[in-house]
């Protein structure tokens, strides 16, 4: 048996993962009234508003980043989106700069 | 165990206020929370932190701290006394997944560790997620592949104490992972207290830099340098891409910084991103009499202004 056979299998998660709110609230430890208002100060996008809300991958780490934000610096939640937006953009400018140099 | 001094660490007098431990708390967690900070030990310095406000922000705690750290000093060995605790009532609560010292253990650990409870709650025999970060090669991404990567992971020993423990796992890397997403493991995050299911584990990909490309979002970028006269007069060059060696043509006319794209080639998904080759002129050194005739007789043949844009 190689090493490649006893591998684990990944799965991209962000893309392919749909979350509901239940399972978000649970991977996240907040009850969902907490998820809920994330998703009206735009910090979390839902992808489906048609029947049941339902959330991408990408949602989990958003979240659990407002989560960490909210608790430890003890941001409201306008301050926690603007914070999860602008670390975002960080984040993003940091890979270009990074891939540049 | 050491002594820590909680006012110094948060850098208040003994005598502060709450609203003055609360601001000084604020200032020291926006300097150094590990989502925020570029400070080299910065989750070091937040735990410290997290740890001095935990005790200094509860009147209880606080009033037990004060009153068992009268006779020491900081770095001083302690030994917490037998009962010192009795006759305080404690609330608990705090950070999730902040993991204490020794010293804040001995003194509150039982209690606070009792009262955070909430995680999992919800779903009672559900193994806790754990969540990593990893770099990554981007070759790993381009074609898929096993990584071994080695995480480290706080997990609660069988005397109840928070311990660190290092695990390695190979990993088939899925293909066409992207900076910023996470790559999920079934059953990889703690085992279910009950007979539940395991968690899973999430790991967030950062990619290393790449020697040959830039990749932006899906697409990779290639600087690739060509003579001034395979850009003038057009070229037919081996360039290298992701899927091996290409033979690539430079249609004449090209210039510095003129985009070829090869669509497609990026980083694959279903809609893969594209491979864009940018040219840069490398300028053949003037040694020798042959090559500075040649450079002489461009020089005759016409009039050029590499200036002309900057109007001189």
């Amino acid at each position: 048996m190689s090493a490649d056979d006893r591998a684990l299998p990944g799965t991209i998660f962000d893309e392919s993962a749909i979350l509901s709110i239940q399972d978000l609230s649970r991977m996240c430890a907040v009850d969902e009234r907490h998820i809920v208002e994330f998703v009206e100060e735009g910090v979390l996008s839902v992808v489906n508003v048609s029947s049941e809300w339902r959330f991408t991958g990408d949602a989990l780490r958003r979240a659990r980043l407002a989560v960490r934000l909210e608790r430890d610096l003890e941001l409201n939640l306008a301050g926690v989106a603007l914070a999860v937006e602008l670390l975002e953009e960080l984040a993003q400018l940091r890979r270009e700069f990074k891939a540049r140099s | 165990m050491e002594f820590k001094d909680y006012y110094k660490v948060m850098g208040v007098a003994r005598d502060a206020t709450e609203a003055q431990i609360k601001q000084a708390y604020r200032k020291l967690a926006r300097k150094y929370h590990p989502d925020v900070s570029k400070e080299k030990d910065a989750e070091a310095r937040f735990k410290e932190v997290g740890e001095a406000y935990e005790v200094l922000k509860s009147a209880e705690k606080r009033a037990a701290y004060d009153q068992l750290g009268k006779d020491y000093r900081p770095g001083q060995d302690f030994r917490p006394p037998p009962n010192w605790d009795s006759g305080f009532e404690f609330s608990g609560g705090g950070p999730g997944d902040a993991s204490y010292s020794d010293f804040f253990d001995a003194l509150f650990g039982a209690q606070a560790r009792a009262g955070r409870g909430g995680r999992g709650a919800a779903h009672p025999g559900h193994g806790e997620d754990h969540h990593a970060k990893v770099l990554l090669d981007l070759q790993a991404s381009l074609n898929g592949g096993t990584r071994s990567f080695t995480l480290r992971m706080p997990e609660i020993d069988a005397d109840g104490r928070l311990v660190s423990k290092e695990r390695t796992l190979n990993v088939q890397v899925p293909k066409g992972i992207l900076a910023g997403q996470q790559i999920r493991l079934a059953g990889q995050g703690a085992k279910a207290h009950g007979d539940g299911a395991a968690g899973d584990l999430y790991i967030e990909v950062e990619f290393q830099p790449d020697p040959l490309y830039r990749v932006d979002g899906r697409d990779l970028y290639l600087e690739l340098p060509v003579a001034p006269w395979e850009a003038a007069l057009g070229a037919t060059v081996k360039t290298p891409t992701p899927g091996g060696n290409v033979e690539l043509k430079i249609p004449a006319g090209s210039h510095a910084g003129s985009k070829l794209r090869l669509k497609g080639r990026g980083i694959p998904a279903a809609q893969p991103g594209d491979f864009y080759v940018v040219l840069q002129i490398a300028l053949p050194p003037a040694t020798g009499e042959k090559a500075k005739a040649a450079y002489a007789a461009l020089a005759a043949a016409g009039a050029f202004n590499p200036r002309a844009s900057l109007g001189v």
